[in-house]
C-alpha cells in the first residue's frame, strides 16, 4: 500500500526542500520504492538539492497538462535506484496545475512506488493546497521560532480541511519536524524550546533536525545529507525519522547528546 | 453584526484617538460594518457640519459605515450620506446614562434553550469560527490568529492564543472563559481589549471576561 505525504509548512526556508530529499534518501536506503515530487512549480530547488538538475527533461506541469508520460518525467537517482525525482518547471507557474491533474499523476504513482513524497512550495495558495490535497499523511516542518510555528498551525488547520482525507472524514496523520533547531540558543531563551513548539501545535514530534552546516554543505553539493554524510547528526537525524514513518519505535534524542535531559524529554514524547 | 461607534467632540481629538485604535489592532474594523452613533457628538456646535466631516474622516480610514443613529434622518438629506439608514431607535448613550432598572425575571414561558458549538479539537490560527445562534465552547487551545466569535458566550478549555468575540446576540450576558490567557484580542457585546490593556499581570492566568455596565472587565479565578 503506498502512501503520499507531503512536506509542508507555511512558511518558507524552514527546510522543506532539504527533509524531502533527506527523509527520501533515507526511505530509500531502508529499500523502499520513493519518489519525490516538487510542487514548487517556477522556483523549483528540490532538483538541484538531489543533484539533477542537468537531467530535468521533461517536468510535473508537461505530465499533469499530457504532453508527456510520467515514465518520461520521471529522474532515477544514480545512488540509490529505489529512488526518483518529478521535477517542477521552472518556466511555468502554480495555475499550470490542476486538480484533476495532479489526482491522475499521484494515482499513475501510486502504482509504481511505496512513497511519494510531495515537496510543498511555501505560503497557502493552489501550490501548496494541490501538494496537500490527496495526501496521506503529513510531515510539518517547523523551525522553533514564533513566526514560523504560527504558520504551521495554520497549515495544520488547513491539512484538517483542504484535503480530500479530511473531505472524507478520514484521519490524516500530521508529524511535526523540528528542523534548524539549536539546543544551546534554545537553553538561554533565544530560542524556543521543543515543548513549547509541541504544546501550541499539538502533534506528535517526528524527529529533531539541528542546525548544522553539513546541511548546507550537503545540499550546494547536490546530494542529500543521509546520502552524502550518513554519520551526522543531522543525517542520523532524518534517518531515525525515516524509520519511526516505517513504524519502528525510536526514542527521538537530541543529537546532541551534552545535554542528557533534553533526550530524555524527547524520549517521552517521541511519535508513536 | 455592526460596530457602534460614537463619535464625541471635539472631533480631531475624538480622531486622533481612533487611529491610534486603528495601529494598534490593524485589522479589527477590516471589513466590519461600522454604525456611527451622534448621539454624543449633536448638541454641541455646528451640528450639520461636524456630522458631514465625521463621516468623511472615517470613509476616509476605510471604515464600513452602513448607518448612522442618534440623528434627525432629515440632517443627511442632499448629502452624499443620504442614503445611510438612520436608525433613530438606536442606543442612546443620553437614555443610557441613567441607571437601569432592576431586572425583573419573567414569569412567562422559559426561554428556549441556547443552542450551543461544541468544537473538541485545537482551533487552528487562520481559522474562524463564527456561531451566532449560541455558546461556543472550545476544548483545546485556540491559537494565536485564529478567531471565535459566538452569539452567546465562549468557553475556552485550553489556552486562548487568538481572538475571541463574544455576545453577538446575547449582548452583555455574554462572557468569555478561558483555562490560559494568552490572547490577541477578547471583546464582548462590541467592547474589546487587547493584549496590551490587561498586560503582563493575567497572561497565563485561567480568566473570565464579562462585560460590567459598558466596561470589559477581566478577572483571574485563582
Amino acid at each position: 500500500m503506498s502512501k503520499v505525504m507531503v512536506v509542508t509548512s507555511g512558511k518558507g526556508g524552514v527546510g522543506k526542500t532539504t527533509s524531502s530529499a533527506s527523509l527520501g534518501a533515507a526511505l530509500a536506503r531502508a529499500g523502499q520504492n520513493v519518489v519525490v515530487v516538487d510542487f514548487d512549480v517556477g522556483l523549483r530547488n528540490l532538483d538541484l538539492v538531489m543533484g539533477a538538475e542537468r537531467r530535468v527533461v521533461f517536468d510535473l506541469v508537461n505530465v499533469v497538462q499530457g504532453d508527456a508520460k510520467l515514465p518520461q518525467a520521471l529522474i532515477r537517482d544514480k545512488r540509490i535506484e529505489t529512488l526518483s525525482l518529478l521535477p517542477a518547471s521552472q518556466t511555468r507557474d502554480k495555475d499550470a496545475l490542476t486538480e484533476e491533474g495532479v489526482a491522475r499523476v499521484i494515482d499513475e504513482l501510486r502504482e509504481k512506488f511505496d512513497w511519494i513524497i510531495c515537496d510543498s512550495p511555501a505560503g497557502i495558495d493552489k501550490g501548496a493546497t494541490l501538494a496537500m490535497r490527496f495526501a496521506d499523511l503529513a510531515v510539518v516542518v517547523t523551525n522553533p521560532e514564533v513566526s514560523s510555528v504560527r504558520d504551521s498551525d495554520r497549515i495544520i488547520g488547513m491539512l484538517d480541511s483542504k484535503t480530500q482525507r479530511a473531505e472524507n472524514g478520514d484521519k490524516l496523520e500530521k508529524h511535526l519536524l523540528l528542523t534548524r533547531y539549536d539546543a544551546a540558543r534554545a537553553a538561554r531563551g533565544d530560542m524556543m524550546k521543543v515543548e513549547d513548539v509541541l504544546e501550541i501545535l499539538a502533534i506528535p514530534l517526528l524527529g529533531i533536525v539541528l542546525e548544522s552546516p553539513d546541511v548546507l554543505t550537503a545540499s550546494n553539493l547536490g546530494c542529500p545529507i543521509t546520502l552524502h554524510n550518513p554519520a551526522s547528526p543531522a543525517a542520523r537525524a532524518y534517518t531515525d525519522a525515516a524509520r519511526r514513518l516505517l513504524g519502528e519505535t525510536v526514542a527521538v534524542t537530541a543529537p546532541d547528546e551534552r545535554r542528557g535531559f533534553i533526550s530524555r524529554l524527547f524520549g517521552r514524547r517521541a511519535a508513536a | 453584526m455592526a460596530l457602534v461607534i460614537a463619535p464625541e467632540p471635539p472631533l480631531e481629538v475624538w480622531l486622533a484617538a481612533l487611529d491610534q485604535q486603528i495601529r494598534r489592532s490593524v485589522s479589527f474594523f477590516t471589513d466590519r460594518p461600522i454604525v456611527a452613533n451622534f448621539a454624543a457628538a449633536v448638541g454641541a456646535s455646528a451640528e450639520r457640519e461636524s456630522v458631514l466631516d465625521a463621516l468623511d474622516a472615517l470613509d476616509a480610514r476605510d471604515l464600513r459605515v452602513i448607518g448612522v443613529e442618534g440623528i434627525e434622518p432629515a440632517l443627511l438629506a442632499g448629502t452624499r450620506w443620504g442614503r445611510l439608514p438612520t436608525l433613530v431607535h438606536g442606543r442612546d448613550p443620553g437614555r443610557d446614562s441613567r441607571p437601569a432598572p432592576p431586572i425583573e425575571a419573567p414569569i412567562a414561558a422559559p426561554p428556549p434553550p441556547t443552542p450551543s458549538l461544541l468544537i473538541d479539537r485545537p482551533v487552528r490560527s487562520g481559522q474562524s469560527v463564527v456561531f451566532e445562534d449560541g455558546d461556543v465552547t472550545v476544548i483545546g487551545p485556540i491559537a494565536s490568529g485564529a478567531e471565535v466569535v459566538a452569539g452567546g458566550s465562549v468557553h475556552v478549555y485550553g489556552a486562548l492564543r487568538g481572538r475571541v468575540i463574544a455576545g453577538l446576540r446575547e449582548g452583555s450576558g455574554a462572557r468569555v472563559f478561558c483555562r490560559k490567557l494568552e490572547a490577541e484580542l477578547v471583546a464582548v457585546e462590541g467592547r474589546y481589549r487587547i493584549a496590551e490593556h490587561w498586560g503582563e499581570g493575567l497572561h497565563g492566568c485561567s480568566v473570565q471576561i464579562w462585560c460590567d455596565r459598558g466596561t470589559l472587565r477581566l478577572s483571574a479565578f485563582d
